[in-house]
């Protein structure tokens, strides 16, 4: 293939190619780069994010174990985040394959399921608050289903819940497409071949579709968790982190406390945990994901 | 990998003429059961902007029940009310601002780092410059979010401008990754052939290579324009000076003063929804086939 020829092997580089990345290394390192090294150079003071602050070591750290805000902030984000990923990939997969198949007005249909990624999640959240609080009790309590009378949101037990519903409904627009344009890879002599033989739809989603589509399965579940994992504005418009505490991701306290709790450095701390169980959690994904890469 | 892209679009802007015989036996073999599920399906994305649209024109007193009864008598007044609470003009051309700026910055810049960098892979500079570009796709926000709002506030870019910076800069590590995968299926003839005529290489990259690179730029163009348009998070810590609210952070300030009247705020909702919708209504085909052709790239 052409595109392996290296006709530039051996030449020196022309300055021009170094003119055109330099001023974006240094504008990225500026806003990127040396923004991470601060965070994580206070993470080790008591910085309120205002005045006087001295080196404190180690202690942020040793403290965030015992905070049970912390802590709550953690078993949240990953139950609801876990919770997510499965459903929206279990979901999108089933409204792709749907959409794949013989249907009528597919560009139509393929269409409406694209509109939750084009709207702002946190203006939906308002809708959803209301639908939630008013309307499914108005309706739960006509149909006589005692158990959702109250609002979902309200109670803290179920509030994730509904932080999950929203989360799917949106994210569910994206990986839809994302699994159609996987489906539409495979021939249809595959499938034909496959019913000659008399393989039953499942058997035939089993043997054919899954495995062939499965790099896109991997990039959907890496991508979903990690955004997942930064959940922020779903939870702003739904339930503002209640009741309580009991929906506060940890981007959420995060921003509340280094914006508005004067804890500066210790949620710098935080953050830093944070990045290191992204970057784990990543590199576990990415191992996945290169041994799939071979049949993409 | 590139076939997918292609023959989806030509597929998608087939005009619409007498269907050859072939095409019209796969018709009657229409799956109408699927198809219903599907639309039924289909109504949880729409349910939402029904409830929006119907409270959105109630008066207050009409509101309880499910809310999902028809208004009666349709109260536009609502519309009026929340253009002027949200001072929806100003939030519209901030947002309209950011995006557009956000969009032609990125489309401009992130294209020219990731051509020189995908010419030159091979060597140890600009694998490098690729790999930490990339490495910066794990780090979560929050972690740079709050040492870059000082230094935006130090440099006098807690406004609008900043947030076209910040939104071409965290793109960066994202759209390399595209371009570069694209710019390398890119035959090197051209290029050698245009070389030997004396060209430079600016000149090579804006007149050969940005225009083939026309498909991944509307992906490219499609995924920051969304992104900028709703994003929430940003406009929230950058900007300080209220008048340059965005349209999502002006939903949130005013959320408080909604409260007690639901069909105003849902009003401000729609039309805060609607510029972008709208867009995608007449773009819909062109905007779907462009996010496709991201993810198999």
């Amino acid at each position: 293939m052409s595109t392996l020829t290296r006709p530039n092997v051996g030449r020196k580089t022309p300055r021009v190619f170094y003119f055109m990345v330099l001023p974006a290394l240094v504008i990225f390192a500026v806003f990127h780069t040396v923004p991470l090294l601060s965070g994580i150079y206070f993470s080790f003071t008591n910085y309120a994010g205002y005045g006087e602050w001295s080196f404190v070591g180690l202690s942020n750290y040793i403290n965030l174990f015992r905070d049970d805000r912390i802590l709550n902030a953690y078993g949240f984000t990953f139950l609801f985040a876990i919770v997510s990923t499965i459903a929206v990939n279990v979901i999108s997969l089933a409204v792709a394959i749907a959409l794949n198949g013989r249907i009528k007005f597919k560009t139509g249909f393929r269409g409406i399921f694209f509109i939750p990624n084009i709207l702002s999640i946190l203006i939906v959240g308002y809708v959803f608050n209301y639908l939630f609080s008013n309307s499914v009790p108005a309706i739960a309590e006509a149909l006589g289903i005692n158990a959702l009378t109250t609002s979902i949101l309200a109670g803290a037990d179920t509030a994730w819940i509904g932080v999950v519903i929203l989360s799917v409904w949106q994210a569910a627009a994206f990986n839809i497409i994302i699994y159609l344009a996987g489906l539409q890879t495979i021939g249809g002599e595959l499938y034909e071949a496959a019913s000659l033989d008399g393989a039953s739809s499942w058997r035939q989603f089993r043997s054919i579709t899954f495995p062939l589509i499965g790099a896109f399965f991997t990039i959907n579940m890496v991508l979903s968790l990690k955004n997942f994992l930064q959940v922020f504005d779903q939870i702003v418009s739904l339930t503002a982190g209640g009741p309580g505490t009991s929906t506060e991701s940890i981007s959420l306290l995060i921003y509340r406390g280094g914006f508005e709790g004067g804890e500066y450095g210790y949620q710098t701390a935080n953050a830093v945990i944070y990045l290191i169980v992204i970057i784990a959690i990543s590199f576990v994904q990415l191992r996945i994901l290169q041994r799939r890469e071979a049949s993409f | 990998m590139t076939a997918t892209a292609e023959s989806a679009a030509p597929r998608t802007s087939a005009p619409s003429g007498p269907a050859p015989k072939a095409l019209r036996r796969d018709r009657a073999k229409i799956n109408w059961w699927l198809t219903a599920l599907v639309a039924v399906c289909s109504l949880t994305v729409l349910i939402p902007l029904y409830l929006a649209v119907v409270t959105a024109l109630k008066t207050p007193d009409q509101l309880g029940g499910t809310g999902f009864e028809l208004p009666i008598g349709a109260r536009w007044e609502n519309f009026a009310e929340a253009w002027t609470t949200v001072k929806f003009p100003r939030a519209l051309l901030n947002t309209a601002l950011v995006t557009v700026g956000a969009v032609l910055l990125t489309l401009l810049t992130n294209s020219m780092v990731a051509y020189a960098i995908a010419r030159n892979l091979h060597r140890k500079f600009f694998k490098g410059l690729y790999l930490y570009f990339i490495a910066a796709l794990f780090v979560p926000f929050p972690i740079i979010l709050l040492s870059v709002v000082k230094e935006t506030a130090i440099l006098g870019l807690d406004n609008q401008l900043g947030l076209i910076l910040l939104y071409t800069v965290y793109g960066l590590s994202f759209n390399i990754f595209v371009y570069v995968a694209y710019i390398r299926s890119i035959p090197l003839e051209l290029e050698e052939a245009a070389l030997t005529d004396g060209a430079s290489t600016w000149t090579i990259f804006w007149r050969i290579i940005f225009p083939l690179l026309g498909p991944m730029n509307a992906t490219v163009g499609i995924l920051t324009c969304l992104w900028a348009w709703n994003d929430f998070l940003l406009p929230l810590v950058i900007l300080s000076d209220p008048a340059a609210q965005t349209l999502p952070l002006a939903q949130f300030i005013f959320q408080g003063q909604f409260n007690t009247n639901y069909p105003v705020a849902f009003a401000s909702y729609l039309l805060a929804l609607a510029p972008l919708l709208l867009v995608y209504l007449f773009a819909q085909r062109w905007v779907v086939s462009g996010v496709m052709r991201g993810s198999t790239k």
